[in-house]
């Protein structure tokens, strides 16, 4: 009886206290028992993602390791204007950019594609198979996929090197020329992702309903009209959510794989924010700048989620918040 | 007419959609197939560049020598150490806060949901937390490969949605039998839930097998290094981090060949494993993602 909020006897208990301090100590006492079990999460969170955010302060100041935080010096944006004025801002941005936008050009059709045929097949067991198979590369770590990739394109026993020169042409240096780093790496991650990013596709088009479909074919649309005016309008909200989530990662390129695949000889192309970064930070022990560039680079990445949040807003119904 | 056109264009079509999967089959098997046999080949056959897709007299002697390496052993070893009470930490700690976050009666529910998204938008980057781990006294030890990633949000958004779903009467009734909060999750819900504990504990298992920055950034002591590590180092210099061991005892090694043997060796136990349990991993995704 007391239990239950709507309870007549509650409500009036509530109308002669009115809100306050009461109901939240009763709030917190009731749900007593469950705070405890998500204490260790929380503390965590604040331990390692809200003490470490303090961190970007760091960036304002001409932070010395042996001075430590308080004694450090305030400089204000001196880090962000050397970042800006450098020679490496252009390069590193522009390959982020690009590395990001192509992944994601090139990158988010393929599981989408990949479900629609799937999509198609009436073959359980061949569906299965495959769909089994595509996701395993997932589960591979980046130091595997790269150690692959470097091992077969690799200019002195690497299978596909072996397979030009017997057709007769010159071996080419993959791995230390420039022009190829955006295409491995992309490729790379659809051979590694594809299979993976099709389950949510999968899902969402196997929640579809058939009779749709049926009532279409009544009318005499052919696969292609289906596919047009059932199939994508159905799970539009799942791609445009899933766009959104890619969009604004765009410069928010993965540090490990693109550490493990670059070498000094292709960093015009390779060096993105994140492996700047790490250089200037880690390795030479500039944590001032890295992190003012780091800082920068979450901030467009922001940027970024909350206008392409607002589009979705404007032009559909699907958006993140 | 019409009869035959339709059955003919269905041909086509579904003749496409076959070779099409089937070259996406190929393309992911390959590359595998080409390692796997590379590192069980002959020298002279590798290299003649004889070797493709399958191996060319057979021999293991790669994998002896990588297998008896002590900084490969070790490192698995760590490995193993680290996944175990890495994956127990996380998955104990992610289904206590997914479960009590499920609860909309819980304090401030609202509020902690929103720290936690923040968390996955914005971060204090690379450096501060560094330093904070650093800081925190954690650097070169065991968990500063565990705790950092203890919790992922994405992993507690998925199980809170499987908890949302757990159907409140069986909670009820544990309430009316005098357990607390406490006792109905530990005796009631758990006990059913064992197929999101499978999938979210896998999750937290194959991102500890793999990772490779954390132990790198926070790792110094050879000793601790797990097996991605090692891993690189072959791949990169051909050495398991000593300078000294290319070459290979009494047999003459191709270098190649050891780092052939080696990623075999780290892709065998999950590969392995993977067709039991990708059931798993595919429920996890089809959840969160319809949920979340």
């Amino acid at each position: 009886m007391y239990n239950n909020k709507n309870s007549a006897i509650n409500i009036a208990h509530n109308s002669i206290r009115g809100n306050g301090k009461k109901n939240i100590m009763k709030a917190i006492f009731d749900s007593r028992y469950l705070l405890l079990l998500l204490l260790p999460c929380m503390v965590y969170f604040i331990l390692f993602h809200y003490i470490p955010m303090w961190g970007v302060l760091i960036a304002f100041k001409d932070f010395k390791v042996f001075k430590g935080f308080q004694n450090s010096e305030w400089v204000g944006f001196k880090y962000f204007m050397l970042f800006f004025k450098s020679y490496d801002m252009f390069p590193v941005i522009r390959n982020t950019f690009l590395l990001g936008a192509y992944s994601i050009i090139w990158g988010f059709p393929m599981p989408l594609i990949f479900a629609l045929v799937l999509n198609e097949v009436r073959n359980l067991k061949f569906k299965k198979l495959v769909q089994t198979v595509s996701y395993m590369p997932h589960f591979l770590s980046t130091v595997v996929v790269v150690g692959i990739i470097q091992l077969v394109l690799s200019s002195t026993n690497g299978v596909a090197n072996q397979v030009i020169s017997n057709l007769g042409f010159e071996k080419i240096n993959f791995l230390q020329k420039s022009a190829y780093f955006r295409s491995i790496y992309i490729v790379s991650d659809i051979w590694q992702g594809m299979g993976w990013g099709a389950i949510v596709y999968i899902a969402a088009l196997a929640s579809i309903d058939p009779q749709l479909y049926e009532a279409a074919v009544i009318d005499g649309a052919n696969k292609f009209v289906q596919l047009v005016k059932i199939t994508l309008p159905c799970i539009a909200p799942t791609i445009i959510t899933l766009l959104l989530l890619r969009v604004g990662r765009v410069l928010g390129v993965g540090f490990e794989k693109v550490f493990l695949l670059q070498n000094p000889t292709i960093y015009s192309t390779s060096d993105v924010i994140s492996t700047f970064v790490y250089r200037q930070g880690m390795t030479e022990g500039n944590f001032s700048y890295g992190t003012a560039v780091g800082l920068f680079n979450t901030v467009i990445n922001l940027v970024f989620l909350v206008s392409s949040n607002t589009l979705a807003k404007k032009f559909s119904e699907t958006s993140l918040w | 007419m019409v009869q035959q056109r339709s059955i003919l264009k269905f041909n086509i079509f579904t003749f496409l959609k076959y070779l099409f999967l089937m070259f996406i089959l190929l393309v992911i098997i390959i590359p595998i197939l080409h390692v796997f046999s590379v590192s069980l080949s002959s020298n002279i056959k590798i290299m003649n560049n004889e070797v493709t897709i399958y191996p060319k007299e057979i021999n293991f002697n790669a994998y002896k020598f990588v297998l008896t390496d002590k900084n490969v052993l070790n490192a698995y070893k760590n490995t193993f150490i680290y996944v175990i009470v890495g994956t127990l930490l996380s998955l104990s700690v992610t289904t206590a806060g997914a479960y009590s976050l499920s609860k909309k009666r819980l304090f401030f529910q609202k509020g902690w949901m929103i720290v936690i998204i923040i968390t996955m938008f914005f971060s204090g980057g690379m450096i501060p937390a560094f330093l904070n781990v650093k800081k925190l006294g954690l650097y070169d030890t065991m968990w500063a490969v565990v705790l950092p990633s203890l919790v992922s949000s994405w992993n507690l958004i998925v199980m809170k949605s499987f908890f949302v779903a757990f159907p409140e009467e069986i909670e009820e009734s544990g309430k009316i039998d005098g357990l607390n909060d406490l006792g109905v999750f530990y005796y009631l819900v758990l006990p059913v839930s064992k197929a999101s504990l499978s999938s979210i504990g896998l999750f937290y298992a194959v991102g500890l097998w793999n990772s490779y920055f954390t132990p790198f950034l926070y790792l110094e002591s050879k000793a601790r290094f797990p097996l991605q590590i090692v891993l690189r180092s072959m791949l990169v210099s051909g050495t398991s981090l000593n300078a000294i061991t290319l070459s290979g005892g009494d047999t003459a090694m191709v270098p190649e060949t050891l780092k052939y043997a080696t990623v075999m060796v780290s892709i065998i136990p999950i590969m392995a494993v993977y067709p039991f349990i990708q059931k798993y991993f595919v429920k996890g995704v089809m959840v969160g993602s319809i949920k979340g």
